[in-house]
């Protein structure tokens, strides 16, 4: 059998537990921060922006429109078959900045116009049929209802990881798993790369990948605490980080290179998702080695903690 | 030392060809269609089908089929001739049909008979069909008009100005006073009660009086909050419908745009799209033979109205009656309506709750008119186009039909049940209409086609190219790695994807990039059970156990693990499907779905195959790990 990482590593991870806080820490403070000043580059789905409708003589190339529209400076231009094959539904999102409804409709209209210039070749030439100002897709139930879905995501780990297993190892999941996604979603901030739908997706899948790596590591740790003898809490904790670390460095490699394939060769709709995920993936495995454990000693966890009490109890009672 | 009931063995085994079967149908690709369905009082029959295929045969245009298919008829073509067949039985059917294009799978009968059907790929992957509604602004206005007469009219009353008119007009309300010197007083009270009015007294000898209009910016306000609750209200009765990730967005000043991915009933959806059926309760003041007589002399009481019974006569004569003018309550207070079947007459009904303030009017109304008539009247409005002087004239049709007159048997008020409905279906629809609202303006459809997907095809071909390409990658991977495990974990994440694709299908879900993403993170954690499995059996052989202990063991020790981390993913996905909506609560359906199908294959599945394999074997010396 060959390995990756030898049976008996033992890596003191640990030793860097307040260095390793602290740049988590400060991320996250920096995420905050950021996020409220830059904002986002939010996509279409959520801007809302011009729909024209084109006619062309000639059956047009899809992929060459969208490469047109792209190459004109719109960013991620949706070129749709509307009905016939010769007409395409076009939808941009405004370039210039934001008016009133008005100016939003009157810019749609001038839109329309630019882009058919634009798209019309000798032979092929292309007429307008509509152009118009097209509300967001998702409505504001979206931001609504997600923040009430967070709410309640944070509840059930919560509960659920309290019950499993105790509550300090539930605070640190969810510190974790909140540090990830608001580090991929800060860094969507940072670059003002476009924040779509799907990127929302990807988000939502980095609190998938982040809380199953916590979580199989704490299992680790639980086992370890129960199983182990005259062991520090720092000594548990190391050994049960090498002793996942092989599983945990296989399961991210693999995850990484799926994604990576996704984001070489998956086209731009896809690119988003794919960005936002393999950052989920290395962040969310390094926090499970480097936020995760160390919160966990800082949150002062005890062999004691994870003994099942009331049997304690009734066993002392028991006692002569 | 190792075991794995035969019994799951079977289920296994069960669990592979219903996969199989029900994750076929996908490899049918679809057909353009033209749906027909029928409306109240029409029926889907073999006349319909001949007059449809004469329709098509005298445009020539070739139909693959025609065919009564459920409770439409299907007209299955070239997806090049949908449009114009689309636009040819339209206006020929327009009275009594509903026509709506459509995408339909093309999955054979045999497979259909076992309920196996396609996944419904998302708008962005596939496309669907494209309608798009003219919000009827004026309508709106001239409600929002009436309104503010009506409160002018209480607000005169209260301060006791005596007044000659208040008349709506096209453009503005006209309101002429008794006395010149209450002028003044009446547009300072007017200018605090309703602000968004612009008030302007008469001159000269137009006599004392005033002309009220809507402020330029109250009216813009108007017309952008009477579209935007028109959005909302069809976004609650799609989703109502049950079809997933549509899109549902505003266009322009007056346009809203609704899209629907394909392999849905488009004819239902676009019946209940652009409906606007309701109810409203009436005291009836002559019945039978009294209002027959006031129908044949004309002398109807000053606050009644002659409507009609949804029954007729035997000899199919109209029965009348005369209702009050004054409504009880009406469709707009309901905060509750299911559809029921009346345990007593077994005809179909709703179940309706009233708000407080309709219900305690009930509930006066009731208390004193215990044993009086009380009609429901049903008022549909069904968009027609008729011909006049060879041009297309567009506009509604409003029926209004009495569906239910009953003495008033006991008091009640906010709960009560009113049957008489003419079938099941129509208790549905109508229940669907009266929870998701009022619409705030009539609309009608002003274009109907089918959109191709808003992701290339280039585009969705490379992502389905790259994963696959990727998957194979990680198959290689894990056989090289864990060798014999490697082959149990790759058959564990085959039968995994089989079983994802064969669940989505049978709970109809649809599928859109956002589903991908769910089911992308599905498979790395399916990835990641299998490897927690082989590492653990790894670690109990260098751990100095023999090799059929430390599968036992590790399968025993990993269970644990996999177990709590998918239970706790699986939280996360109940939470976003819950209160997710649209692309969320996609991406949340598939997670959910995978994680089970995952944790069954990777724990269940995979430790029965190494079972078979090693289960037999006493004396094992090593394992191909």
């Amino acid at each position: 059998m060959f390995r990756l990482i030898p049976f008996d590593t033992n890596y003191d991870i640990l030793r860097w537990r307040l260095p390793s806080l602290a740049i988590a820490f400060a991320l996250m403070v920096a995420a905050f921060v950021l996020i409220p000043m830059k904002g986002f580059n939010f996509a279409l789905d959520f801007t809302g922006g011009t729909v024209a409708e084109l006619r062309f003589e000639k059956e047009p190339d899809l992929e060459h429109v969208r490469a047109t529209l792209e190459g004109a400076g719109y960013s991620n231009p949706v070129v749709q078959t509307f009905g016939a094959a010769t007409e395409l539904v076009v939808r941009l999102q405004p370039r210039e900045a934001e008016g009133g409804e008005a100016a939003l409709q009157e810019s749609a209209a001038a839109t329309g116009g630019a882009i058919a210039d634009l798209l019309g070749e000798p032979g092929n030439a292309v007429t307008v049929v509509r152009s118009d100002f097209v509300g967001p897709q998702v409505g504001q139930e979206l931001a609504e209802n997600g923040v009430l879905a967070m709410f309640f995501v944070i509840v059930g780990f919560l509960v659920y990881i309290t019950f499993r297993f105790e509550w300090k190892f539930a605070v640190a999941a969810i510190i974790t798993t909140l540090h990830d996604v608001v580090l991929v979603v800060g860094w969507f901030s940072l670059t003002q790369h476009e924040f779509d739908l799907i990127v929302l997706a990807g988000v939502l899948s980095v609190m998938g990948y982040s809380i199953n790596d916590t979580i199989v590591v704490f299992d680790r740790v639980r086992e370890n605490f129960r199983g182990l003898h005259h062991v520090s809490a720092n000594e548990v904790l190391n050994r049960s980080i090498n002793q996942t670390l092989s599983r945990t460095i296989i399961t991210s490699v693999v995850a990484f290179l799926t994604v990576l394939a996704l984001y070489l060769y998956g086209g731009a709709s896809l690119e988003g998702m794919a960005e936002a995920q393999m950052l989920g993936i290395i962040i969310g495995t390094l926090s499970s080695i480097f936020v995760a454990c160390p919160l966990l000693i800082w949150l002062n966890v005890t062999k004691q903690d994870l003994l099942p009490k009331a049997k304690d109890d009734s066993e002392l009672d028991r006692r002569p | 030392m190792l075991e794995y009931a035969r019994w799951k063995y079977v289920v296994a085994l069960i669990v592979l060809l219903a996969s199989a079967l029900y994750a076929l149908p996908n490899l049918y690709p679809q057909d353009a269609a033209v749906q027909i369905t029928a409306n109240r009082g029409f029926a889907v029959d073999d006349a319909l089908d001949a007059r449809v295929e004469g329709l098509l045969k005298d445009a020539g245009i070739a139909a693959k089929s025609v065919q009564k298919e459920g409770d439409s008829l299907l007209v299955r073509l070239e997806s090049a001739d949908q449009l114009r067949a689309a636009e040819l039985l339209r206006p020929a059917l327009e009275q009594g049909y509903t026509v709506a294009q459509n995408l339909v799978s093309t999955v054979p009968g045999w497979l259909e008979a076992f309920g196996a059907s396609p996944m419904r790929l998302g708008l962005d992957l596939q496309g669907g069909v494209h309608f798009l509604l003219q919000v009827d602004q004026k309508a709106a206005l001239e409600k929002r008009e009436n309104s503010y007469a009506e409160q002018i009219r209480v607000v005169l009353r209260e301060q006791k100005i005596p007044s000659q008119e208040v008349t709506v007009r096209p453009n503005d309300i006209l309101v002429r006073l008794s006395r010149a010197e209450d002028l003044s007083k009446a547009l300072a009270v007017l200018a605090v009660d309703a602000p968004e009015l612009q008030l302007q007294p008469l001159r000269g000898s137009a006599g004392p009086g005033f002309t009220a209009s809507i402020a330029p910016a109250a009216l813009q306000a108007l017309l952008t909050e009477t579209i935007n609750q028109n959005v909302s209200i069809l976004r609650n009765r799609i989703n109502a419908l049950g079809v997933a990730e549509p899109i549902v967005t505003r266009q322009g000043d007056s346009r809203i745009v609704v899209q629907l991915p394909g392999v849905q009933d488009t004819a239902l959806a676009k019946r209940v799209i652009g409906a606007t059926a309701t109810l409203e309760y009436r005291e009836a003041l002559l019945t039978n033979t009294d209002a027959v007589e006031a129908e044949r002399t004309g002398r109807v009481p000053p606050e009644g109205r002659i409507y009609y019974m949804r029954e007729r006569n035997p000899d199919g004569s109209r029965i009348p009656v005369v209702l009050a003018k004054r409504v009880i309550a009406a469709g707009d207070q309901l905060v509750a309506a299911t559809s029921i079947t009346d345990p007593e007459s077994g005809t179909p009904g709703v179940s309706v709750t009233l708000n407080a303030s309709a219900g305690k009017r009930m509930f006066d109304f009731t208390s004193q008119n215990v044993g009086k008539p009380m009609a429901v009247v049903y008022i549909e409005r069904v968009p027609e186009v008729r011909i006049v002087d060879g041009k297309e004239v567009r506009g509604t049709k409003v029926t209004e039909e009495v569906i239910n007159l009953a003495s008033i048997r006991g008091v009640f008020s906010r709960n009560f049940q009113t049957t008489g409905l003419e079938s099941p279906q129509e208790a549905q629809q109508l229940a669907l209409l009266l929870r998701s609202g009022a619409l705030a303006a009539p609309m009608e459809f002003a274009e109907e086609r089918i959109i191709g997907p808003s992701l290339g095809a280039e585009n969705i071909a490379r992502g389905l190219e790259s994963i696959a390409a990727s998957f194979v990658l990680v198959l290689v991977f894990f056989v090289v790695y864990y060798r014999m495990f490697g082959v149990i974990t790759n058959l564990a994440l085959l039968l995994n994807l089989l079983m994802l694709v064969a669940v989505m299908s049978i709970v109809g879900a649809t599928l859109s990039l956002p589903g991908l993403a769910g089911i992308a993170l599905t498979v790395g954690m399916s990835v990641d059970a299998n490897v927690l499995i082989n590492e653990r059996i790894r670690e109990e052989l260098r751990a100095g156990n023999t090799p059929l202990n430390a599968i036992a063991t590790g399968y025993e020790k990993a269970s644990g693990t996999i177990a709590d981390a998918n239970v706790t993913a699986l939280l996360a996905g109940i939470a976003l499907f819950v209160f997710g909506t649209g692309p969320v609560k996609g991406f949340a359906l598939s997670l959910i779905i995978g994680i089970l199908t995952s944790m069954y294959t990777a724990v269940s599945v995979s430790r029965g195959v190494a079972t078979l394999i090693y289960g037999r074997r006493r004396k094992l010396a090593g394992l191909a790990i």
